[in-house]
């Protein structure tokens, strides 16, 4: 199945291990006050791709990834789960380390015919990074638009398929660096066994342009980019969470 | 074997002149960590606080701090020259003190004055008068020589930067063979090179024996000069302090005899790591010791300055020697030549701060150790200040002693040369295919009056058969412009000292180059799958384009374009191949232009690609500026097509990314590891 591609990049090297592939999907269900991809917003817009013409372009330079691979992002990447099937498997064929960049958004229990689906793209998944935008439910849904049950609940779903995760979170001053939240984030991610990596991201407004070319508001205009020399101290916290839960259920 | 040498592997390099067989025979790989290194100590931390001092003052008078007008700079020209001698480890300056400027007119006697007077100086009429009547200069020679043709070419600058004004530079002496041999044998094995030409005395038999003489005049003068500064280096190198500044007396002769467009140093690292692991094991003297001669030696390779005019410091976008150091690369027989004495050049980074010269240069190969590769990593994000090289491309051809001169030409050190070339502007050459050979800024007929290009819509195969017409044209005038030069340069500016420290029979490299790659292709490629409208002046001379639709651009790894890269790469080197070269030079080419591409695009017009007049063209073999949209490595990619072996002097990509872009900090970012909890 085709995917609807927003754009390629040759040269990531901030999305997953290595030097990597990465495929920007378009459509996200998503309304992030600080999101720096908002032109990956609109469902219906982008590129209609092939996987294989994906796997092709990939395979032309494959001597820069030798240490890294192929990572799906947008926009949201599991709103498209039939065409990231078609596409890891491809990968996997060639022995492709391929990575998820999702919200959990699209992640719906319920729906059993999807999520039957899901199963068998996480047997194709070598890592999915999961941002999770806020841990309380209410102050996720003024970030976002949309509630993070579901998100939380694709935590869950992960640790239990026992695919790596890393956990990617957003750290914005006034919004998303109170210690107390993020330590309840840590507590939340410290239960997971299949957490492998911690990713704290210091705000910037460097998608300001975008969002002015589009003509849409910018939400978050008199929010300060984080220094990143409070990033350490803000990890800590989430840290500090994690340690907390670990303690309680004995793993540490 | 001979005292200074005790403890060595001895072999082939005892009886004959052959230092990669000293090195491959007693160098030992480093495959640990950084943690070794030693930090400044407090003379280094005094000595690069004056040259720092000194530094500001230079600046803050223009530029130039003092020149010499009176004396022309020869090995022996000048006393000795101090920071402060006391802490001095490493000594040696080019004048008899550090930021004065030599006076050089071998090159050209109006180059000099001028860049004397651009300064502030006067040139003492005596030497002005002695090098315009009774000395002719290698300047003079050249226009002596020249057809009307050549010198249309260049001052329409289709054909720009010819070293026919200054020193060509881009020669490498062996500065190493004075350390492990002793002037003494070096002039004996001269002797002997001498005593072995031919007997028929042709043009070729006695040139050899005139230069090999002038070369035994400069081995003497460099021992003389060393023992103005009180060192001996008629013996071989004792220890590492000894072998490192009979190394840089070598190369200090070679800058004070040739204003050179690149004076390279060539690949010392790996050889004096030799002298160092003897000095540690025998406990001559400590780390710190041996770094701080590293810093010394760096420090005055940091200090190398010539006299130059505000054009050439255009030309090349500021003042640069390229003091080109060759670090790192892997032996033929597959260990990896990265030493602890190459961590100690890096560092010199950290001890004296981040510099452009000398121009660190690691040759990079997949096998490298790890610990190395990190500590490159770590360097570069430092401080921006690290070249790469591809040895796993060049060792093929080169080998395991070859060393990189300027930004990208490689060569043998000692038994490689080459004969410097500038560059063709091939854009410029297809406006002139377009126009019947009239340049489309001074409007002058420079090329060829081949037919114009009639219609209102270009015609790729037309455009092209022109277009290898007047290449074909550009290829003979540039060749034999080059034949000119370096005849002349040989005859008047012989570089002396640096050939002193090679063998007798050289390889001579007949190094061309090209400008305006990506400019070229992406006009040809916006020619074939577009449609590009000629507009003419009044005089019915295209001077710009109306393009319409979209084209495959260079830089996306796309081979609709790529291809026509690669082509023109090919089709070029062909034609210069055709035609006789001076000293049956072997010729190559460059695509490299990576600070000059500002100056040549200012002298070029409109271009099909969508380019204005005067806009500058990509550096080297980069993409046109912007036109990569498909990320890093699919630029890298189309680069990559480009063919080497067509392209022998070096391809050069000039690759500029946001550290952040990178990868992520290590501060923010611990990557796909446990997580500590521990803190």
């Amino acid at each position: 199945m085709q995917g609807r591609i927003h754009s390629l990049e040759s040269f990531g090297t901030v999305d997953g291990p290595g030097v990597r592939y990465v495929v920007f999907v378009q459509g996200c269900p998503m309304r992030c006050a600080y999101c720096h991809n908002p032109d990956t917003w609109e469902m219906n817009a982008g590129e209609l791709m092939e996987p294989s013409y994906i796997i092709e372009q990939y395979k032309r330079n494959i001597g820069f990834y030798k240490d890294g691979g192929i990572t799906v992002t947008g926009g949201e990447p599991l709103m498209q789960v039939d065409f990231l099937i078609d596409l890891f498997t491809l990968a996997k064929q060639e022995n492709i380390h391929t990575c998820i960049d999702s919200s959990g958004i699209a992640y719906n229990p319920n729906n059993e015919e999807w999520v039957k689906k899901l199963d068998y793209l996480m047997t194709l998944t070598d890592l999915v990074m999961l941002d999770i935008k806020h841990i309380d439910p209410e102050k996720h849904k003024e970030l976002t638009e949309q509630p993070n049950t579901n998100i939380l609940k694709f935590a869950e779903y992960l640790d239990k398929k026992q695919v790596p995760m890393w956990i990617r979170h957003v750290v914005v001053p006034g919004i998303t660096d109170d210690p107390v939240y993020l330590e309840k984030l840590g507590y939340f991610i410290g239960a997971f066994k299949n957490l492998k990596a911690l990713d704290i991201l210091p705000y910037h407004d460097m998608g300001t342009v975008k969002y002015e070319k589009l003509g849409l508001e910018y939400k978050l205009k008199d929010v300060k980019p984080m220094e990143k020399s409070r990033v350490p101290e803000l990890k800590k916290h989430v840290l500090d969470g994690i340690k907390k839960r670990r303690i309680e259920l004995g793993l540490l | 074997m001979r005292p200074e040498w005790t403890d060595f592997v001895g072999g082939k390099w005892e009886s004959e002149v052959n230092v990669r067989d000293f090195i491959q025979k007693n160098y030992t790989p480093y495959d640990g960590d950084e943690s070794f290194l030693a930090g400044p100590t407090q003379n280094t931390t005094d000595l690069w606080a004056q040259v720092l001092d000194l530094s500001k003052k230079e600046r803050e008078a223009g530029g130039v701090l003092d020149m010499d007008t009176k004396v022309v700079s020869t090995i022996v020209s000048h006393g000795p020259g101090y920071l402060d001698k006391s802490k001095e480890t490493i000594v040696g300056f080019q004048t008899d003190k550090p930021f004065k400027r030599s006076m050089q007119p071998y090159g050209g006697i109006r180059m000099a004055e001028k860049a004397c007077a651009d300064n502030g100086y006067t040139v003492d009429p005596e030497i002005s008068e002695f090098f315009s009547t009774h000395r002719k200069t290698h300047n003079a020679g050249c226009f002596d020589a020249y057809t009307a043709d050549m010198r249309a070419c260049r001052s329409s600058h289709i054909i720009t930067g010819l070293p026919d004004a200054y020193g060509r530079g881009r020669i490498i002496g062996d500065y190493r063979r004075i350390a492990l041999y002793g002037i003494d044998r070096l002039v004996e094995d001269k002797l002997e090179q001498k005593d072995s030409t031919g007997r028929v005395m042709t043009d070729d038999v006695i040139r050899l024996r005139e230069e090999i003489s002038e070369q035994i005049v400069a081995l003497k003068q460099m021992k003389e000069m060393a023992a103005s500064y009180g060192c001996d280096i008629s013996k071989p190198a004792t220890n590492v302090q000894e072998a490192i500044q009979a190394t840089y007396f070598g190369y200090l002769s070679a800058v004070k005899e040739q204003n050179g467009a690149a004076m390279s140093l060539g690949r010392t690292s790996t050889f004096l790591d030799v002298y160092a692991q003897r000095d540690l094991k025998n406990g001559t003297f400590t780390e710190e010791q041996i770094q701080e001669f590293v810093d010394h030696f760096v420090m005055k390779l940091r200090l190398i300055k010539f006299a130059r005019t505000p054009e050439y410091n255009n030309l090349f976008a500021g003042d640069p020697v390229w003091v080109t150091e060759s670090l790192a690369g892997v032996g033929v027989d597959g260990r990896h030549m990265v030493t602890k004495m190459t961590f100690r050049y890096l560092n010199t980074l950290s001890n004296l701060g981040a510099s452009p010269e000398p121009n660190l240069t690691v040759l990079w190969s997949t096998r490298l150790p790890e610990n190395f590769k990190k500590y490159c990593a770590k360097m570069s994000i430092l401080t921006s200040s690290i070249q790469y090289e591809n040895d796993d491309l060049m060792r093929v051809t080169h080998a395991d002693d070859y060393a990189i001169a300027c930004c990208v030409s490689s060569m043998v050190v000692g038994k490689q040369m080459q004969f410097f070339g500038a560059r063709a502007n091939l854009a410029k050459c297809l406006l002139y295919a377009m126009n019947g050979g009239i340049d489309e800024v001074t409007k002058k007929q420079v090329g060829p009056r081949y037919r114009k290009v009639e219609g209102d819509v270009l015609d790729f195969d037309d455009i092209m058969q022109k277009y290898t017409d007047m290449m074909e044209w550009l290829a003979e005038v540039y060749v034999n412009t080059l034949n000119v030069i370096h005849y002349m340069h040989d005859k008047y500016c012989y570089e002396r000292a640096q050939m002193a420290l090679h063998d007798r029979d050289v390889f001579r490299y007949f190094a061309t180059g090209v400008a305006g790659l990506s400019v070229v292709a992406d006009s040809l490629s916006a020619i074939k799958y577009a449609t590009v409208k000629p507009i003419r002046d009044e005089d019915g001379l295209i001077v710009d384009f109306e393009t319409t639709g979209d084209f495959p651009k260079y830089g996306n790894d796309d081979d609709r374009v790529d291809d026509i890269a690669r082509d023109l790469v090919k089709r070029f080197m062909t034609m210069i191949r055709r035609h006789h070269t001076y000293r049956d030079g072997f010729p190559t080419t460059s695509i490299l232009t990576i600070t000059s591409n500002v100056t040549y695009g200012k002298a070029t017009g409109n271009t099909p690609d969508g380019r204005r007049k005067g806009q500058p063209f990509a550096p080297g073999a980069n993409p046109m500026h912007g036109r990569d949209t498909h990320g890093a490595v699919a630029s890298l990619s189309s680069v990559s097509k480009l063919p080497f072996n067509h392209a022998q002097d070096g391809i050069s990509n000039t690759f500029t990314i946001i550290p952040g872009a990178l990868g992520k900090e290590d501060q923010v970012f611990a990557g796909d590891i446990e997580i500590d909890l521990s803190k």
